[in-house]
């Protein structure tokens, strides 16, 4: 045996210092900071390939951007439909109610197209898939985020700006330097707070693989939420999505500030500042779940 | 058969024994892996058992050796190559490869490394085969030089030239394991690890990736493990082979040697002028297992001499012609199976 | 024959029973979009009593009736297409066509067979809870529950007959799934799921009640809520079955041009 491996040992094998005798040596060396840039770059590299090959099939990704946008479409239609009868709903005039669903609609888009691939998590858990994302050098969030990246899912980001570009056109906004510079703040930090969601909801399906449909209850069904005004539902149910699942940082809050109404729940004025602070800390507890969850799947490899 | 299993008691130990440490890749010393398993009992109970699907498994692989690690469905070959990737976390036990703790390390450790799993594939299955390629080639950041080179290498000896515009779901069996060897190598890995790398391949596709296999080890020095089903795959490849079998290792050896362990039998075939009734040879260890008119077939343990025998036979009994089967492996490892679930 | 198409619908009645656990978080996700949308319903009802001819419980109650039927209807995917669709892009249907079974009959027990889950598994849970949390409009005598589950019944083979057509124009179309997508995006709409067809105004409501996803969830939903009695009754039925039988034979004809292109390209 051991003649054998002396035969078979190859000549750069010389043990060198440390544990990397005979690594290749354009390896690079990542320290732990650069995982997050790593992480991005990856998400980049495949997002780029998917990209270029739906672009394969020009006629069919129109015709799937053409469905994304109308199927959201469609929703404000049903709004619009309901303008027809009323004057006002919870309160709110219909360019009051399009900035509300402008604000969510955009920001949630954002968020979707960035991580809408996350519910078929679980099926690669189901199928052991997710063990071929383990072997490569990158982080597997990456990886989960960036599969099948869909393009076409700019259509809704497209009509949610549309109807907030019609809300701010047809509204009479009293426009301060802090309302102009939070109405993209809040844009950006909803979909932070939108991402965190469908990172939490991806992560669930490392214990529950078949739940994905948990995840659209939280992010499909927020955005719905997000869309009519708070004043429309529960106290309680606004109570819910303040502190527990907090969405209403996403757009109801900041957006009510920017429209110079109230900030539901008797809350002061000022918390329409915080949803960037809400989305880092959404961010930072979305990952620890996800690490939380990708720790117990190479624990029980199930 | 009892050789390894009494080693690998020795947990810690063994690490720094001598200086052979400084070339083994792969160290396991006392490796476990437990699963809790809920059942179902009932209509909402469960029961939660603990399924040991390694159970201390102790071995070392140097740099440059080609071993074959082999066993039935469930033994716990995967989970072992789940755990030195880094997919799986050991429950205890110490894990080395290339010096690094794989399950803490698996990101770096990835790029030194390279996984073919038979069964499913690492390309991306909607896309064509040299989109995965060019993807490997940015993700595990090769230099362009050596990107092509390895490329170029693989598509001539792996064949793969026609099929590098075709999406991977369109391949066949053979062609994407094909596919996916190579993608495990564009990032010139110092291991290569292979789960089930022939299942449900036909003849031609075995023997390409069995040659490409062998030529790898032999000129570039690639570390490689392999788990199969296919013994043929490890008579072709592979000069030491470790057998497990529930979570435990059976044998750790030579391919020769499994023989010995398995305590099998090898063939006499013995052709006689004419008919005669069963053969026997009092005194000693052989057996007729089988006539057939003028031959007869007789069974004698594989560590002993068969020249006494031929010389009793040839003096006792009208000899014309005779032979001496060797078992195969296939044989000996149902044997081992068969003595182990018996105890 | 018969016996035949029974075990189908059997088949896909347990294959789908089988994923309890999906069944769960899709009874969750149907309970929380319940009562987003009752919640703005209510919104919409304080603002326009007998909006639609409903009053608000009425008006709840559809909300509810709609989550309950969503995936037994299979409005927004998740029934046989996305399989039919495979096959034939894969060219596995020519094995099919060669079955001594009819093609869409053959579907069709399948997919009945998934709404009968569906229905029962998707559909009670959340009109229970609709139930607990609002006052609904409930159907107070057995003929009423009755002659909505027929309705239920004859939009389940309207919803089949749709999403055949759809998925056969995968023979012609490269790509299935945008067509798939297109019928989901007709089906949410002019079924009545995003708002009561009673409720759209003018022409649009007059098109949108006589085309067939009305079938799915409209018809059934005013038969729940009493609104279709006596020979209305009749008419809801008649108008449910004239348009299953219409879209079936559609299907069938397709499916004939279908099998004559496959058999002339050799499978």
């Amino acid at each position: 045996m051991a003649e054998d491996v002396a035969v078979a040992a190859p000549a750069e094998a010389a043990p060198g210092a440390g544990g990397r005798s005979g690594a290749e040596p354009w390896i690079p060396e990542l320290s732990r900071g650069a995982v997050l840039w790593n992480g991005l770059r990856a998400y980049g590299l495949i997002v780029a390939m998917w990209t270029r090959s739906t672009m394969a099939y020009r006629a069919s990704f129109a015709m799937m951007a053409f469905g994304n946008f109308a199927a959201t479409a469609f929703d404000f239609v049903a709004i619009l439909m309901m303008f027809s009868h009323i004057e006002s709903l919870g309160g709110f005039s219909l360019s009051e109610v399009a900035f509300l669903y402008g604000t969510a609609g955009t920001a949630f888009g954002l968020a979707e197209l960035v991580l809408g691939s996350m519910n078929r998590l679980g099926g690669r858990v189901r199928d052991g898939t997710l063990d071929t994302l383990l072997v490569r050098p990158v982080p597997v969030l990456a990886q989960v985020a960036a599969d099948k990246f869909a393009l076409r899912r700019l259509g809704r980001v497209l009509q949610g700006l549309l109807v907030l570009g019609y809300g701010l056109a047809t509204l009479d906004l009293d426009w301060t330097v802090a309302r102009v510079l939070l109405l993209p703040t809040m844009i950006v930090s909803g979909a932070a707070i939108f991402c965190a969601v469908f990172v939490v909801g991806g992560a669930f399906q490392f214990w529950a693989q078949d739940a994905s449909e948990v995840q659209n209850a939280f992010t499909y069904g927020g955005n719905t939420l997000l869309q009519y005004p708070p004043s429309v539902f529960g106290r309680e149910l606004v109570r819910g999505v303040t502190f527990v699942v907090p969405l209403a940082f996403a757009n109801w809050i900041p957006a009510l500030y920017i429209m110079g109404r109230e900030v539901p729940l008797g809350l002061p004025q000022e918390v329409a500042f915080l949803p960037p602070v809400v989305a880092a800390v959404c961010c930072a507890l979305a990952g620890l779940v996800w690490r939380t969850g990708l720790r117990a799947y190479r624990s029980t490899g199930s | 058969m009892r050789a390894v299993t009494d080693s690998a008691s020795g947990t810690d130990g063994a690490a720094g024994e001598g200086g052979t440490g400084v070339e083994d890749f792969i160290e396991l010393d006392g490796v476990e892996k437990v699963f809790d398993v809920r059942r179902k009992v009932g209509f909402l109970r469960r029961e939660r058992h603990q399924v040991r699907a390694v159970d201390s498994i102790s071995f070392r692989v140097p740099r440059g050796e080609m071993v074959g690690y082999i066993g039935p469905n469930g033994a716990g070959k995967s989970t072992t190559i789940k755990m030195l990737t880094g997919i799986l976390t050991p429950s205890a036990g110490r894990l080395r490869v290339a010096g690094v703790d794989p399950s803490r390390e698996r990101t770096r450790l990835a790029q030194r490394i390279g996984v073919v799993f038979g069964q499913r594939t690492t390309l991306w299955w909607d896309l064509p085969l040299i989109d995965s390629y060019r993807l490997m080639h940015r993700m595990y950041r090769v230099p362009d030089a050596r990107f092509r080179e390895n490329l170029d290498r693989c598509v001539e000896l792996l064949d793969l030239g026609e099929l590098l515009d075709v999406p991977v779901r369109q391949l066949s069996l053979g062609q994407r394991m094909r596919g996916d060897i190579a993608a495990a190598l564009l990032h010139d890995p110092e291991v290569l690890y292979l789960d089930e790398p022939t299942i449900g391949l036909d003849v031609i596709s075995k023997a390409k990736v069995r040659g490409f296999l062998r030529d790898l080890n032999a000129e570039r020095g690639t570390t490689v493990l392999l788990t199969t089903h296919d013994l043929t795959d490890i008579e072709q490849l592979c000069r030491r082979v470790m057998v497990i079998d529930h979570g435990r290792l059976l044998y750790d050896g030579a391919l020769t040697g499994l023989h010995e362990v398995g305590e099998s039998e090898r063939t006499l075939v013995v052709d006689l002028e004419r008919e005669v009734p069963p053969i026997e040879l009092p005194g000693t260890r052989a057996r007729t297992v089988r006539t057939q008119g003028p031959r007869q077939w007789l069974a004698f343990p594989a560590t002993e001499s068969a020249a006494p025998l031929v010389a009793r036979i040839a003096a006792e009994y009208p000899l014309v012609d005779l032979s001496v089967r060797e078992p195969d492996i296939e044989a000996v490892i149902a044997k081992m199976y068969a003595d182990r679930s018996a105890v | 024959m018969g016996r035949l198409y029974a075990v189908v619908a059997a088949g896909g009645f347990r294959r789908y029973a089988t994923y309890r656990v999906a069944t769960v978080a899709g009874v969750f996700t149907n309970c929380v979009f319940g009562f987003i949308v009752a919640y703005a319903y209510t919104a919409l009802w304080d603002a326009r009593p007998r909006l639609g001819g409903y009053d608000l419980p009425q008006a709840v109650t559809y909300v509810w009736l709609g989550q309950a039927l969503l995936a037994a209807c299979a409005t927004m995917g998740g029934g046989f297409e996305d399989e039919l669709i495979e096959r034939i892009r894969t060219g596995d249907i020519a094995v099919d066509l060669y079955r001594p079974a009819d093609l869409q009959l053959w579907w069709l027990a399948g997919d009945l067979g998934r709404a009968a889950f569906q229905l029962l598994g998707r559909g009670i849970v959340p009109m229970a809870v609709g139930a607990f949390a609002f006052d609904l409009a409930l159907p107070g005598d057995a003929l009423t529950w009755l002659a909505f589950l027929c309705a239920v019944l004859l939009g389940l083979v309207v919803s089949f007959a749709l999403r055949f057509l759809i998925a056969l124009s995968a023979f012609w179309l490269l790509d299935g799934a945008g067509m798939a997508q297109m019928g989901m995006l007709a089906a949410m709409f002019f079924s009545g799921m995003l708002l009561p067809l009673n409720v759209f105004p003018g022409a649009l409501g007059e098109l949108a009640r006589a085309l067939p996803w009305s079938a799915l969830l409209q018809v059934p939903a005013d038969i729940f809520l009493g609104r279709r009695t006596g020979w209305d009754l009749v008419g809801a039925f008649g108008f449910q079955a004239a348009w299953a039988l219409a879209l079936l034979m559609a299907g069938r004809a397709l499916q004939s041009v279908a099998t004559r292109r496959v058999v002339v390209q050799g499978g």
